[in-house]
């Protein structure tokens, strides 16, 4: 009987084990290691590195192995990791402008110093299944070149000299912590970057999306995408000067975005800016257009009314650890409230029932 | 399990957790802002109510945990051992046993004393959220005491239904001051809300912490008319016999057969340990 059943715990151990056996699939299968997922599902281990707020290649991949490739699943392991881990304190801004790119493309300049570097893209692929790599991996050695010495410079920067840009104020404020502080809205950019570069792909993607349909239209440009490693440098109190302590992969990318100009400014370009964790072009990109989206009030434009203009909207559901933590909660029991629902319906319903058979017999009787 | 600091958290992130309950208590029925940390269980699952538990918690304490009123509920045995693993302390399913018991959905039967903790799990604790998405305006309405939306929400319930046709998380007015969510509670527990023990609040997703202190004054809200009524299924409970605790219904076959038990475990065992049973008790025991 339902009500005399216990033992959930015993239930869950016994879930607990089937799921380790689900995870580990057919005996006769070799088991995947963690450092082939690092090595040959590297977007996978950048994405839960991104969304997971922790750069380890290889945490993440036995994240990833652990959940079964369901990625939310292995950001949140990765997540509720990151949150045991002590603060040492924070890294200096890294210089994109120093980047040692592997991939640099403007769409705004057919060339520009620095050149036009393909790297490693998906983009020209014809997406055929290549069947050769069912039966075997091998891939010919790439050509490779000397490495460019001198410096890739921000496309944004050539039109900074007519002022066709807008300059971003330097500010020397210590910008918050979302991860330590509790959000408040206004956020301001800094914390909407941080949100937004740790907010789920599929909903920035979508929120981008629908400003390219005209839900917030802002006429971006990809000024430039650049993939590559920064170093990251962190000030030691007890030296007294930064000193290098790792080297982290980012994707960046600047949009250009048309500006009809405000009373106090006249027309220039403007940007939206996406920074991200490892190879992620598509998050970085869309993340780019929705801060450019959500920037309509310092910009002086008009709120269309569009989502992806709505600071709090944006913010509030970018998460995909608090989202799908929500969500998948209404399977956890709440017969408590459906009993309560149950009664009251009951009592409508009597209610409703009495009222027409009143209703009835006083038709009846006139 | 050495690996993690007691009760899991951090000592400075308990710090803040306590700094957020104290000035809970102080502005009763407030939500308090807090730098809510990511858990192992996930958002939506108790995660408020853990980091609150984990912060209330000492070595001496003796904690309860329950789901819809049961101690054996799957998520209430999860956080229990998650706290028995991580803090090591003693655990029981008797209500009067426990320093602190944490909940989901329910108060339990038994009055609770001034030397115990209820701590509540919050899906949503903004009260006014389904009236007004925004939390810059809805805090604002707070802070102006603007709650007519609220009362126009009752009264259309009240001019379409002939109720107010809420039955469950039913808001309450704490101190004259804050309207206030009690968390998905039934109404039936609403009255229960004013206790001698202290009540916290923590909603993990969203952020927030709230306090009921020792006997504060809560009131459900209401019309001089349609006065608040504390509801529940009209039968006693099939195993012992209660007629005056929250009852789940339970579908017993194909036919429409079902029966009424306590939700509470610890109330329906207890009261049938001392003798006590209801119209299906000899069959169940």
């Amino acid at each position: 009987m339902y009500v005399a059943v216990k033992g959930g715990e015993r239930a869950i151990d016994n879930a607990h084990a089937w799921l380790a056996e689900e995870r580990r699939g057919d005996m006769a299968i070799a088991e995947l290691s963690t450092g082939q997922i690092r090595e040959q599902m590297s977007l996978a281990v950048n994405r839960v590195m991104a969304e997971g707020s922790l750069y380890d290649p290889d945490l993440a991949a036995l994240a990833i192995k652990q959940s079964r490739g369901d990625l939310i699943e292995a950001i949140f392991l990765i997540r509720a990791y990151r949150t045991t881990l002590p603060r040492f304190g924070y890294s200096e801004a890294v210089e994109t402008g120093a980047m040692a790119c592997d991939r640099r493309i403007s769409a705004t300049f057919k060339d520009a110093p620095g050149g036009q570097v393909l790297g490693p893209t998906f983009d020209y692929t014809h997406r055929l299944l290549d069947f050769k790599l069912a039966a075997d991996g091998e891939v010919p050695k790439a050509a490779t070149a000397a490495p460019r010495m001198e410096p890739t410079p921000h496309i944004t920067e050539f039109l900074r000299g007519e002022d066709l840009i807008e300059q971003e104020p330097v500010a020397d404020v210590v910008p918050g912590d979302l991860t330590r502080e509790p959000m408040r809205f206004p956020a301001g950019r800094a914390l909407r970057l941080q949100s937004l570069t740790r907010g789920d792909e599929g909903f920035i993607l979508g929120m981008a999306y629908s400003t390219q349909r005209g839900y917030g239209r802002n006429h971006a440009f990809v000024g430039e995408l650049r993939i590559g490693k920064v170093p990251v440098e962190m000030e030691i109190p007890e030296l007294g000067f930064a000193i290098e302590i790792g080297e982290v992969e980012l994707t960046e990318c600047e949009t250009v975005n048309q500006f009809k100009g405000s009373k106090t400014v006249p027309p220039q370009f403007t940007r939206g800016y996406g920074l991200v964790f490892g190879q992620s072009e598509r998050k970085s990109i869309a993340m780019a257009l929705v801060d450019r989206a959500l920037r309509w009030e310092e910009l002086g434009e008009d709120n269309l009314g569009a989502a992806a203009q709505d600071e709090e909207f944006v913010l509030s559901h970018a998460d995909n650890i608090q989202a799908t933590g929500f969500l998948e909660h209404i399977k956890l029991p709440h017969y408590v409230d459906f009993q309560s629902e149950l009664e009251l319906v009951r009592k409508l319903r009597r209610e409703a029932q009495e009222l027409a058979e009143h209703l009835a017999a006083r038709e009846a009787a006139e | 399990m050495s690996d993690y600091n007691f009760a899991y958290l951090d000592e400075q992130t308990k710090r803040m957790i306590r700094r957020a309950i104290l000035k809970g208590l102080a502005v009763p029925g407030y939500q308090v802002p807090f730098a809510s940390r990511e858990m192992p269980m996930p958002y939506g699952w108790g995660t408020g109510g853990v980091q609150v538990s984990a912060a209330t918690l000492t070595p001496d304490d003796t904690l309860k945990v329950i789901d819809q009123g049961a101690d054996d509920t799957t998520n209430a045995v999860s956080i229990r051992k998650f706290f028995e693993r991580t803090a090591g302390v003693a655990t029981t399913e008797e209500t009067a046993q426990a320093s602190v018991i944490q909940t989901r959905h329910r108060i339990p039967e038994a009055e609770l004393s001034e030397d115990q903790i209820l701590v509540y799990q919050v899906p949503i604790p903004e009260p006014l959220r389904f009236l007004e998405p925004r939390e810059t305006e809805t805090r604002k309405m707070h802070a102006l005491e603007e709650y007519g939306l609220m009362h126009v929400k009752l009264y259309e319930d009240i001019s379409q239904h002939g109720d107010i046709a809420t039955s469950y998380a039913y808001p309450v007015k704490v101190e004259d001051r804050y309207v206030m969510d009690p968390s998905p509670i039934p109404k039936f527990d609403n009255p229960k809300l004013e206790m001698a023990a202290i009540q916290l609040f923590g909603a993990g997703r969203e952020q927030r912490i709230y306090a009921l202190p020792p006997y504060t004054r809560v009131v459900s809200l209401d019309f001089e008319d349609f006065p608040f009524e504390a509801t529940k299924a009209e039968h006693p409970c099939d195993l012992c016999g209660a007629e005056d605790s929250y009852l789940d219904e339970v579908i017993l076959d194909d036919a429409g057969n079902r029966m009424f038990v306590c939700s509470d475990t610890d109330y329906c065992r207890s009261r049938r340990d001392v003798g006590h049973t209801g119209r299906l008790g000899e069959q169940a025991a």
